[in-house]
């Protein structure tokens, strides 16, 4: 019973990293990224491919060169495509869709169809004993990775000059633009860091799930569902989001069963919605719709 | 208003374009049925999720096809292979099956991995009276005319796996497993043999397909105290087992998780690390020693590339054509009846080693086997049923499962 | 009058929608029957069950702004409704359906009891979807959720469901689903004869659908909807109530849903989980997106159009058809993002702008869609 706390703890982190990307893209652009889940894939991939360079700590090598790769491909999907679709978002949603099935066909004609393996470090190889509860050591780097990931958000958004434009352009993108921001740069960097973002999830996600191309549809559905749940762009939203999620769900599979679980959280969002249509935190605006 | 009567009129026109377009197609693929081959249909999953599995399926039957051509043909005729993506999706098999029936006019078809594709698709064998011959292990309980299944019932592989473990001294056992039709049959099976023979079920769990969040699950493995995990989770869920099975302090030598649906070409993407020193249950593995393994595991190196491993399922696709081939040699004829009848008794070596068609129930006879995952990826056998053991799949022969079907 | 010019009048007069509709249903009804062969036939017979789902979408999401990612929900309790009713018919009065035997049921569930009666099952058919679609519509709208919300509200509802219907095996029949029907009404599903009734009978109802489809479209309701689509709000200030002609709306595209899944049943011999996943349910959105949304018959254009590029592009190029999948929906979003039925519009406009020298083109309808936050 003990013990589905810190497996609640670690499933939240899990969702928090692979929604962090999501609370930029969705919540601060209104661009649905279908696309999402195969950039999480493409960090995954990168970890397998630096194994070769770094055995045993490719999963720390890989973390930066992860969080590169995928924003590049974001910036690159940014570019040619997503932003001629602004203020469109369901139009994003099918082409992102499109996007995602040739990036998982593409995945399968480079790696191959069957999973792939990164070894986890050995250091990760382990688990912490705590007042009887069992937490392995990847689960607690995943955890950690989530934490930092957070803060590093939480600095960039509220401490630096580059946050506060990319706040202002999501808070009013007019008006923003009036102020002498060059929205577009801002564009491209938020989702260079929501993509980015993905990749490293993708990373963290090797430690404990399968790595083959159709990582990203394992994980896209839950996603969107914390971004929605914590309200668009809210960065505590997300955190909260996610917290309650995964002790939701890992409290619910203890006492019924996986299928039933999953089935719970959703009907549990949707009951949330109710009382709170904009999610947990509302971005507060004077604009009608 | 001209405007959008033009609209109208190019949209419809459109429609009828692409009827005709249909249409015209039906018109050019006739089929070339009587002509100097003789046609196969070969239907797996090419795309989607099964595509990891089932492709390496069809790689084999290929190479089964080629080497009958190679070796003269079959009465006289070359084999010519119509191959067809299932697409991971159930209608589209039913679908493709009818299309190799109707329009291909294929001799038989050699196809499926999923029991739900399996399931999809009998009605149509039956009603067109038609063969299929399906390659893969499955839950029992079915005995259709019209399709011949080349892998494992449950009494070549989950009551073997089963008699290992209540050798090695396993009381108590936990069923992990994914939420479909094979692992639910499996666990009852097990039930019943635990309930006849001395053992424990301390739990049972399932997952949804594509699950990969497994903490809890292994929570509850963990407290539970069994002596051993049976495992019928299928696919990707497997890597994630594992990987937090691992993590979480689980160990072969304290507690081994018997695996009916890892094979060589998962163990790689599971990580051997993770899954070392576990067993599995199956009737084949690449290191299986007989001489046509040799030449079988040689064979497919040298067509799909030497980092290939063979493994259970590819063995019996390749089986099936083998099996199918000398069928039509002893019947004369494709001709589904005769090809039926003339198949009784139909006896090969193959990879495996001997492998016989019951007549009564178009199950094969074949050697059961519990390997035991090695540190290079392969699986080495560590028990045997010495002999091969006759298809039985509604356990009529075993007391305990009466009630069972 | 020469006969050509005649014949220009019929197509251009006041009845050219008519002659219009009356040559498609020539076509499906007597050319398409006598020249494709049974098994063609019914493939063209599943991918118009696929368009009737599609114009669901086209009148929810094309007039009604509602981008619905479930629609697969509602195409299963259609589609399992009916199937439930054939497998009890098979089974018999005393039987139980094979699945149940496989799966360690010993007696009939109540759930599916009532399903014995075929006027229940095939009542349920619209009731269930359409009771579903109001309590959702009606929580949600009411909430005001839409645009990207309700996309990925009904999204998770997909998979929810999904998850559910595998989950109870014995009740359901799990990943498996319902398949193996004997008998359909007095008919064997596998005998040419009772395929081709099917087939007339799915077109039939699809003509159906598509006239009711295009009445609600031209009348008051109609505008009210497409009046909420462009600007909610507005239609707010001016005293009518979104919530309720949206939720009347998607019950009626849900109706259409479940009235597809109920046809599909016997046309392909299954109905399964995998039908009504979040994928299937997007890859009807797209068909949706690249016939053309804003127009009715653009949907069931794209229903059509792209299940049979499904089929036979895969027949021959299963490896490619991923690429060309996706490919084609990048392409589509980006150059035509109001699908073919928008392509062919412009040609139309082009052609009649030559015909009519000088006269001045209507402007486009303007497009809009709701931002998210």
């Amino acid at each position: 019973m003990l013990d589905q706390l810190p497996v609640g703890l670690s499933i939240a982190g899990a969702l928090l990293l692979i929604a962090l990307g999501l609370t930029f893209t969705f919540g601060q652009m209104g661009v649905i990224n279908m696309a999402h889940g195969e950039f999480i894939m493409a960090g995954a991939y990168t970890a397998y491919l630096l194994q070769d360079l770094a055995a045993g700590q490719a999963v720390l090598l890989a973390l930066p060169v992860a969080f590169g790769v995928a924003g590049l491909m974001g910036l690159v999907l940014e570019r040619l495509a997503i932003r001629r679709f602004y203020g469109r978002p369901l139009d994003t949603l099918l082409l992102t869709w499109g996007v995602s099935l040739v990036l998982q066909q593409l995945a399968r004609d480079l790696f191959g169809a069957p999973n792939v393996n990164v070894t986890a470090p050995g250091w990760l190889d382990g688990r912490l004993e705590l007042a009887g509860m069992t937490i392995p050591y990847t689960r607690l780097f995943i955890m950690a990775l989530a934490v930092a990931c957070v803060a590093a958000i939480w600095g960039y958004m509220n401490r630096s000059r580059q946050g506060r434009r990319m706040r202002a352009v999501m808070q009013n993108r007019e008006l923003a633009a009036c102020s002498g921001v060059v929205t577009e740069r801002v564009d491209q960097l938020t989702f260079f860091i929501g993509s980015g973002l993905a990749g490293v999830a993708g990373v963290a996600l090797t430690l404990i799930g399968p790595i083959g191309p159709t990582l990203g549809t394992n994980y896209i559905v839950d996603a969107f569902l914390v971004v929605v749940a914590g309200g668009l762009g809210r960065l505590r939203g997300a955190v909260l989001a996610a917290l309650a999620l995964g002790l939701l769900n890992s409290f619910v599979e203890f006492w019924t069963d996986a299928s039933f679980a999953k089935v719970v959280v959703f009907a549990a969002i949707v009951a949330f919605l109710q009382f709170r249509p904009q999610g947990m935190f509302v971005l507060r605006s004077r604009a009608l719709t | 208003m001209r405007i959008s009567h033009w609209r109208k009129m190019a949209v419809m026109a459109t429609a009828a374009a692409l009827v005709l377009t249909a249409c015209g197609e039906g018109e050019q693929a006739e089929s070339t049925a009587g002509g100097d081959t003789i046609k196969v249909g070969i239907l797996h999953s090419l795309s989607g999720t099964m595509a990891i599995s089932e492709v390496t399926v069809k790689n084999s039957e290929l190479m089964a096809i080629e080497e009958i051509n190679a070796a003269g043909g079959l009465l006289g005729k070359k084999i010519e292979p119509v191959v067809e993506d299932g697409a991971s999706d159930w209608p589209t098999f039913a679908e493709k099956a009818r299309k190799l029936i109707k329009r291909d006019e294929v001799a038989t078809v050699f196809g499926g991995w999923t029991s739900a594709s399996r399931k999809a698709m009998l009605p149509v064998f039956e009603a067109e009276k038609a063969l299929l011959w399906y390659p893969v292990q499955y839950e029992g309980l079915e005995s259709s005319p019209y399709i011949y299944y080349t892998g494992a019932t449950t009494n070549q592989q989950i009551i073997p796996g089963l008699d290992y473990l209540k050798d090695q001294g396993k009381k108590k056992i936990f069923l992990v497993g994914s939420d479909y039709v094979f692992p639910r049959t499996a666990n009852k099976i097990i039930k019943a043999y635990a309930a006849a023979n001395g053992m424990e079920v301390v739990g049972e769990e399932y997952t949804p397909l594509g699950h990969t969040e497994y903490g809890t699950l292994v929570n509850k493995v963990m407290s539970a105290g069994p002596d051993a995990v049976f495992n019928t989770l299928n696919g990707d869920s497997n890597v994630a087992f594992f990987k937090q099975f691992k993590a979480a302090g689980g160990t072969a030598e304290k507690l081994p998780v018997l695996s009916v649906s890892i094979a060589e070409e998962e163990v790689g993407g599971i990580g051997v690390e993770n899954v070392a020193g576990h067993p599995v249950a199956w009737n084949y593995y690449q290191t299986t020693d007989t001489p046509e393994n040799k030449a079988f595991v040689e064979a497919y190196k040298a067509k799909y590339g030497a980092d290939k491993v063979t493994s259970d399922p590819m063995e019996a696709g390749y089986n099936a054509v083998h099996l199918w081939a000398e069928s039509v040699k002893k019947a004369g004829t494709t001709e589904v009846e005769a090809v039926k009848k003339a198949s009784a008794g139909v006896e090969l070596k193959l990879p495996e080693g001997l492998v016989t068609i019951d007549g009564e129930n178009q199950h094969v006879h074949k050697t059961a086997r519990i390997g035991v995952i090695q540190p290079d990826g392969l699986i080495k056998e560590v028990w045997s049923s010495e002999e091969p053991i006759k298809p039985d799949p509604y356990l009529k022969s075993y007391p305990w499962a009466q009630g069972l079907s | 009058m020469s006969a050509l010019t005649r014949g220009r009048a019929l197509l251009t007069g006041r009845y050219r929608g008519h002659v219009l509709f009356a040559s498609v249903a020539l076509l499906l009804l007597a050319i398409a029957p006598a020249a494709l062969d049974p098994f063609r036939l019914g493939l063209l017979a599943k991918y118009l069950c696929f368009a009737i789902a599609a114009l669901g979408i086209g009148l929810a999401w094309g007039q009604g702004g509602m981008m619905t990612l479930g629609q697969g929900v509602f195409f299963g309790l259609g589609g399992y409704s009916m199937g439930m009713y054939l497998k009890l018919n098979d089974a018999g009065a005393e039987g139980l359906p094979d699945f149940m035997v496989w799966s360690g049921v010993e007696e009939l569930p109540a759930l599916w009891e009532p399903f014995r009666s075929p006027f229940f099952a095939l009542a349920m058919v619209v009731v269930l979807p359409v009771a579903v679609a109001s309590v959702l519509g009606l929580l949600v709208f009411r909430q005001r959720v839409r645009g990207a919300y309700f996309a990925i509200l009904s999204q998770a509802l997909a998979a929810a469901f999904v998850i559910w219907l595998v989950g109870q095996q014995g009740l359901t029949g799990g990943t498996n689903g319902l398949t193996n029907f004997y008998d359909v009404f007095g008919m064997d599903p596998e005998d040419e004869s009772a395929q081709r009734a099917f087939y007339f009978t799915v077109v039939a109802v699809l003509g159906a659908l598509y006239l009711l489809a295009r009445q609600l479209v031209r009348s008051r309701f109609g505008r009210l909807l497409v009046a909420i689509r462009d600007g909610e709000d507005r239609v707010r200030f001016l005293g009518y109530n979104p919530a309720t002609v949206k939720t009347v709306t998607f019950a009626v595209s849900a109706a259409m849903a479940g009235i597809a899944g109920a046809l599909y049943v016997p046309v392909v011999g299954i109905i399964s989980p995998a039908l009504l996943g979040v994928v299937p349910s997007i890859e009807l959105l797209v068909a949706v997106a690249i016939g053309g949304r804003f127009s009715l018959a653009g949907a069931v254009l794209g229903g059509v159009l792209m299940n049979w590029a499904h089929t036979s592009l895969s027949e021959n190029w299963p490896e490619g058809w991923t690429y060309l999948q996706g490919g084609l929906f990048i392409l589509v979003i980006m150059l035509a993002p109001k699908g073919i039925a928008g392509l062919a519009r412009q040609a139309g406009d082009l052609l009649a702008r030559r015909r009519s020298a000088g006269a001045p083109a209507a402007p486009p309808a303007p497009v809009k869609e709701e931002v998210a936050v």
